[in-house]
């Protein structure tokens, strides 16, 4: 075998180069779509749409569940009380520090929607239990109060939010914030 | 070939894993320094294809299990779903399908290579037979895939093809009963299919091992079919081998690429569009295309057990392949009539896969009959009297030799 001069090595590290940077650009195309297949598909997606809920039924005091996209979804119909006492809290004192006024919809203080999963480790939490007029979760003994807000026990955060908006006085779609005026 | 390797680590690290498990060195010497005859063409290149299409047809048939369902109520829709819904499903779907059909093609085209350059002959007959047994698993497990999709054909295919064993005299009833898991296929059936299916890849791919050891034991057989002689006769695999491996991959993934976009349903069955009815013969059962020589070997013999027989025994005779070729000259390059006798065998696969498409009758039995002869007759007869009848053309003294005499002329 010859030897070469040192132009054509060049050359050949050129090709040498070019192949590797092809065969890369290759083999990350690839990846795409065997990661991307793992996502949520069509149909999963949809039936993740937003849910809509008659609320008129619900009475004074009643906590109803429903779910949107697989989630526990509680409805809290609070009684003058329930509002009182959730919102005559020193906000400083809670674990996670949350004014009532930013767990509801201004105008409608009466509802609570808040996604029914214990913030610890993802129990469902029991209604109407607990000594803050809330919930109780019986797994480790967290105690959320009359907004949903963590008071005593192993949960971090209060109960999360879920997006949702009004679409009249007695009718709310969990699934979407407050669509833009036409 | 066995012995300490020439891999040499640079690296500590390299050096400490080595002591312990030295399978730098198993890889070096297998395919980095691994001597190779310097005069391979371009259908020694389908080996390296048929290990990644098993890779390809692996990965996709594990990503498309994420979403499959086994039951005779829901597999069809889930492939539907898998078509429609997943993100790159129809993409993952028309890879596996379509991947099956290149599988074959290039296995085919390895195992003529095999037979015209004689390297089923000693001392690579294990290999051979390995070879044989993978074919087998292939036939397997691409059958057991197809009746997955749970369309028509699938359903219909599965039932002949369950039936065959019907044909054994005495326990053919029990044996299919067995095989069905109720009277008829149904629920079972596909739920163990889809077991075996998920199962016979990766037995392919422990057989594949013992297949490339078999190789390497003897060395790849060349077009000349003279062993090297020296090391003029090889050079290292890589780059060499690797290299022409890798582009003539890239051109078979054009080829399979086209069929993925372009026509992904051309080398399926209409049929199979339409959801399973037990109820309903299709008007045509017809396999996959890669099944079609044997189907028309099946059918031109008109007693139901010699028609089993001969499918069985018309894959089953390769096994014998390196006993009945008595010539002790390798390489069709150097046997003229053994080269005419060769292409007319090819012939008659490719005519008996046209066959297999056709409805039983009129023309085409005639002519299944008169090329499933000659299929029988070029292992049984012609083979064993060519060895000794034949006057092969003078060998070369060397790989060498024969590459530089070529370059000359």
């Amino acid at each position: 075998m010859s030897t070469v001069s040192s132009a054509e090595h060049s050359r050949r590290d050129f090709l040498y180069i070019a192949t590797g940077a092809v065969a890369a650009v290759g083999a990350a195309a690839t990846l795409v779509p065997l990661i991307a297949q793992m996502n949520p598909d069509a149909s999963t997606i949809a039936a993740g749409a937003p849910v809509e809920v008659d609320l008129s039924p619900i009475a004074d005091g009643q906590i109803v569940k429903v779910f949107w996209r697989s989630k526990p979804i509680f409805i809290f119909h609070r009684t003058k009380h329930d509002i009182e006492l959730a919102q005559n809290v020193d906000v400083n004192s809670l674990p996670d520090p949350e004014p009532d006024s930013e767990r509801v919809k201004k105008g409608h203080e009466q509802w609570l929607v808040v996604i029914g999963i214990c913030t610890h480790l993802g129990c469902i939490p029991l209604p109407h239990e607990g000594n803050y007029d809330g919930w109780f979760c019986p797994c480790h003994g967290s105690q959320y109060d009359s907004a949903g807000r963590i008071r005593q026990g192993p949960a971090p955060k209060n109960l999360y939010l879920p997006p949702y908006t009004f679409l009249s006085e007695a009718k709310i779609r969990i699934g979407e914030e407050a669509s833009k005026p036409a | 070939m066995s012995g300490h390797s020439t891999y040499n680590p640079q690296s500590k690290v390299l050096q400490w894993f080595e002591k312990r498990l030295p399978i730098g060195g198993l890889i070096y010497t297998s395919f980095v320094d691994y001597p190779t005859p310097r005069n391979l063409n371009y259908w020694w290149t389908f080996g390296g294809i048929l290990t990644f299409m098993l890779a390809v047809q692996i990965v996709t048939g594990i990503v498309l299990a994420m979403h499959y369902t086994a039951n005779v109520n829901l597999a069809f829709d889930s492939v539907e779903a898998i078509m429609r819904d997943v993100n790159y499903g129809w993409l993952l779907r028309y890879l596996h399908a379509n991947g099956a059909s290149m599988f074959f093609f290039a296995v085919y085209i390895h195992m003529f290579r095999g037979i015209y350059y004689g390297s089923y002959k000693e001392p690579r007959e294990v290999l051979w037979i390995l070879g044989v047994i993978i074919y087998l698993l292939m036939m397997a497990t691409g059958f057991m895939g197809y009746v997955l999709v749970w369309g028509q054909m699938s359903f219909w295919a599965a039932t002949v093809i369950t039936n065959l064993f019907s044909a054994i005299p005495g326990v053919g009833e029990s044996i299919v009963t067995w095989l069905w898991g109720g009277y008829a296929v149904g629920n079972p059936t596909l739920n163990r299919f889809y077991s075996l299916h998920y199962l016979l890849p990766f037995v392919i791919a422990g057989v594949v091992v013992l297949h490339v050891w078999a190789l390497h034991v003897a060395g790849q057989n060349n077009p000349s079919g003279i062993e090297p002689k020296s090391n003029k006769d090889t050079v290292p695999f890589t780059p060499y081998a690797t290299v022409k491996d890798a582009f003539f991959m890239a051109c078979f993934c054009i080829l399979y690429a086209w069929f993925v976009f372009y026509i992904p349903n051309y080398l399926g069955h209409p049929d199979n569009y339409i959801p399973a009815n037990p109820a309903v013969t299709p008007a045509e059962i017809v396999p996959e295309w890669y099944y079609l020589p044997f189907y028309a070997i099946l059918r031109s013999i008109p007693n139901k057990l010699l028609g089993v027989l001969a499918l069985f025994s018309s894959i089953g005779i390769l096994a014998f392949l390196p006993w009945l070729d008595t010539s002790p000259v390798r390489s069709a390059r150097f046997r003229p009539l053994f080269r005419q006798f060769f292409w007319l065998w090819v012939i008659a696969c490719i005519g008996l896969g046209y066959l297999g498409s056709k409805p039983p009758e009129g023309i085409y039995v005639i002519l299944s009959r008169v090329f499933a002869f000659y299929y029988f007759a070029f292992f049984i007869v012609i083979l064993p009297l060519l060895g000794i009848f034949e006057k092969t053309k003078p060998l070369p003294n060397s790989i060498s030799e024969s590459v530089l005499v070529k370059a000359k002329a």
